[in-house]
């Protein structure tokens, strides 16, 4: 680890924080069913780690989720429920 | 340029405005208002471009030096006493985040009891900040140690931010002597400002990111082997200022009569003026006294320091301040620098002036034929024996 | 250009943190040329922890009272350098910074001028040192230092209108926002970025820690507190109220403050069912004062 004059930090690396080992059960299931793209999982997700273009097209990843369940609440067609990490 | 009398608080504005600082922060607070009022009249007259920021507070003040630092320009400011002490948390801060801030710092007294007049105590309250400290005999060190100051503060291997000390009222509200140099002289000693690293949307960087207890050791390390190594960056600074503007500058101190000397006064800022004259007086009758001024007091030049005292019998350090509690703090570093020396010369520490209160040629004769006779320790001079203090035996 | 992650993953928020929610839609409806003063509060702590950083824009933390004078700075060597045109300037923290300890500082940066836009991401109370009462924190709120008790109530202030305080000092725009309505938010934030000088926008965020609910719920959550009236978003403009959010149907309080731990005690003494009359009574006044319910 290199310690810059002033600890001055390089942009965006808190990616290497893979804060999906958060999780302890649930963890978000896109049933890409319904989906409209109305892009609100991706918008509210406090890690914005949900990403997608069009309908049926949304998913999370799984190395930043912390499982929080935002996304499966806010979803206005029920297209995203929590299941547990446990198969 | 040939001297001019001018007011001390021109001078320094005059220096100032040479460094071509771009962004400066202002609050008033006495003895420092004249300085940023004359730069506040340059700037109306259109004779300098800055940005002059009026701030509510001088925690702001040191804030917005801050802020204007990290984004990759040159900034001045000043202020005294309260306002000092207001700064301090900010100060702290800029020093953490390596940031070559530089103010002039009109010395003051610090409150309780509030007294506008002339002492150290404020300054001397941020020794342990990381700040590097000058201090000035008279104005034509105020205006060179400003612009020997940004030349150490930006050196790369330093990047810390700088006080620049002149005695209230005795400083900025007198008039004498001094030299301001040209600008184009002052632009070949003090290029313009290179930041290490800067605020800036095309290189995104983070400042100031929390520290765990795994790294801030490390981090604190850092700023002390940058204080190190300013003693060397000054030496080197104060040689090519000396090539520049062609006249010479005590950068870390001055030995004055010292070389066959056996009782030394050591002390910093204005009152040394009137120690030379004491030498002087002293020398005339056979004393062999000298004086040691000190003119960088952080980082603090223990080693030559040392060399410069070594041979004394006697040593009295005048502090213009006193740590409550303790004693003298100049004294206190310079009794350390002799920690383990098999011959210490007798080291008498005086507390005088606090407050504005005058110290006489008269009080430093006192001075040194007590400190011939025994050491003193921490002793407050100049008492008024005609006070009744309640509590006090 | 994909704006919406210029706050990057990784950080160290609680799931379901408001404020990382917004922290993240402001950059994406800013973009990349931005420079963020950002206080000592829950946002910086978990978005910069050396040499991790979650931010791919420039940021700089200082203290906890002086992000708007430190962004005062900013702006002025962006003006004296002649970049300010391409480049917005941000204050931005949490309710504990902005609205009490560096509430004179962001005065005097509101009074000068500065070309800056001022955010406070309010939580309602200090919740990086573990949720204690700030000039923010809503009517009978359980906090740590105004906690409900034997004899208490929770906190036994109203929030501090920090809006209308914007207002005084002659903001061309200052709004309240909510993390429920991002598209909302997107709009706000564009909108003071293209107004110059200072600008106010105050952003309700819910902390599933501080406020004692469901992560899962936080969004839900932000939006009953505009629905019922408690959390109005209005825009004024020049000193004159030139949007409100209307409430469609109005939901009484109780449904916004029953899933919040914060104000359980309310609901378990008859001393508690008196204050949820009078927290009605504030959220009846916002909508009487902003016309939040439409008229017929």
């Amino acid at each position: 680890m290199k310690l810059t004059v002033g600890l001055v930090a390089r942009p965006g690396t808190s990616r290497a924080n893979k804060t999906g080992g958060w999780r302890s059960d649930k963890l978000p299931r896109f049933l890409q069913a319904k989906c409209t793209a109305c892009d609100l999982c991706a918008l509210t997700c406090p890690e914005g780690c949900i990403f997608g273009e069009d309908k049926n097209t949304y998913w999370a990843d799984l190395d930043y989720c912390k499982g929080c369940g935002i996304c499966a609440n806010i979803c206005p067609v029920d297209d995203i429920e929590m299941i547990s990490e446990v198969c | 340029m040939a001297p001019r009398m001018i007011r001390g608080a021109q001078a320094v504005a005059e220096a100032a405005a040479l460094c071509r600082p771009q962004v400066i922060s202002a609050y008033p607070i006495t003895p420092q208002t004249v300085i940023v009022e004359e730069l506040a009249q340059m700037i109306a007259n259109g004779k300098l471009e800055a940005e002059f920021v009026n701030v509510e507070s001088e925690h702001s003040a040191a804030s917005v030096v801050l802020g204007a630092s990290a984004t990759g320009v040159r900034v001045y400011t000043a202020t005294s006493s309260q306002g000092l002490l207001l700064m301090s948390e900010v100060l702290y801060n800029i020093a953490g985040m390596r940031l070559p801030v530089v103010l002039t710092c009109a010395n003051r007294s610090v409150s309780a009891p509030l007294n506008i007049w002339n002492d150290q105590q404020d300054s001397i309250s941020l020794r342990d900040s990381g700040c590097l400290q000058f201090y000035a005999e008279n104005n034509q060190e105020a205006v060179d140690l400003l612009l020997l100051a940004y030349r150490v503060a930006e050196d790369h291997g330093v990047m810390l931010p700088a006080l620049v000390c002149v005695d209230g009222f005795l400083l900025p509200h007198a008039y004498e002597a001094v030299d301001v140099p040209e600008p184009k002289e002052v632009d070949a000693f003090l290029p313009p400002y290179q930041p290490l690293y800067r605020l800036d949307p095309d290189e995104p960087l983070t400042f100031g990111a929390y520290a765990e207890p795994d790294k801030y050791m490390e981090a604190r390390y850092m700023m002390q082997r940058a204080q190190e190594k300013a003693i060397s960056v000054i030496q080197e600074a104060g040689h090519s200022f000396e090539k520049v503007f062609g006249r010479p500058i005590s950068a870390l101190m001055e030995r004055y009569r010292m070389d066959d000397a056996s009782t030394a006064l050591v002390a910093m800022g204005s009152v040394i003026g009137t120690i030379k004259d004491v030498v002087d007086e002293l020398r005339s009758q056979g004393q062999r006294v000298g004086a040691l001024k000190i003119v960088t007091y952080r980082p603090f030049p223990k080693e030559l320091i040392y060399h410069a005292l070594k041979e004394m019998e006697n040593i009295i350090v005048l502090d213009k301040a006193v740590s409550l509690g303790s004693g003298g703090p100049l004294a206190t570093e310079i009794r350390a620098a002799f920690q383990g020396s098999p011959q210490p010369p007798r080291v008498s520490g005086v507390i005088a002036g606090l407050g504005g209160r005058d110290i006489t040629m008269d009080t430093i004769k006192r001075i040194i034929s007590q400190a011939q006779k025994e050491v003193m320790e921490a002793e407050f001079v100049d008492l008024r024996e005609d006070m009744e203090l309640e509590g006090v035996d | 250009m994909d704006t919406s992650h210029l706050f990057a993953s990784g950080h160290s928020a609680c799931p379901g943190c408001g404020q990382a929610i917004a922290a993240r839609l402001v950059l994406r409806a800013t973009g990349k040329d931005v420079i963020i003063a950002n206080p000592t509060g829950c946002l910086e702590i978990f978005s910069s922890n050396y040499t991790a950083s979650s931010w791919e824009v420039p940021w700089i933390h200082s203290l906890f009272e002086n992000a708007a004078p430190v962004a005062s700075g900013i702006e002025s060597a962006l003006k004296a350098t002649g970049r300010l045109d391409r480049i917005t300037v941000i204050a931005q923290g949490g309710d504990g910074a902005m609205a009490d300890i560096g509430l004179g500082a962001l005065s005097g940066t509101w009074e000068r001028g500065h070309d800056i836009l001022t955010i406070c991401y309010d939580n309602e109370a200090y919740m990086n040192t573990g949720i204690q009462r700030s000039g923010l924190t809503p009517y009978d709120a359980s906090t740590t230092t105004s906690p409900a008790g034997e004899v208490s109530l929770g906190n036994p202030r109203l929030k501090k209108d920090l809006p209308q305080i914007a207002v005084a000092h002659g903001l061309p725009y200052v709004a309240t926002a909510s993390v429920g309505y991002p598209q909302d938010l997107d709009r706000k934030v564009k909108k003071a970025v293209s107004i110059r000088g200072p600008k106010y926008i105050q952003i309700h965020v819910p902390c599933p820690l501080g406020w004692r609910h469901d992560s899962a719920l936080s969004i839900d959550i932000a939006r009953l507190a505009v629905q019922t009236g408690l959390f109005p978003i209005i825009e004024i403009e020049g000193g004159q109220l030139t949007s409100a959010r209307k409430i469609g149907k109005k939901r009484g309080v109780e449904e916004y403050l029953r899933p919040q731990g914060r104000f359980r005690h309310l609901f378990e003494s008859p001393a508690g069912q008196q204050e949820l009359k009078k927290i009605q009574e504030i959220a009846d006044r916002n909508i009487e004062r902003y016309a939040l319910i439409r008229a017929g």
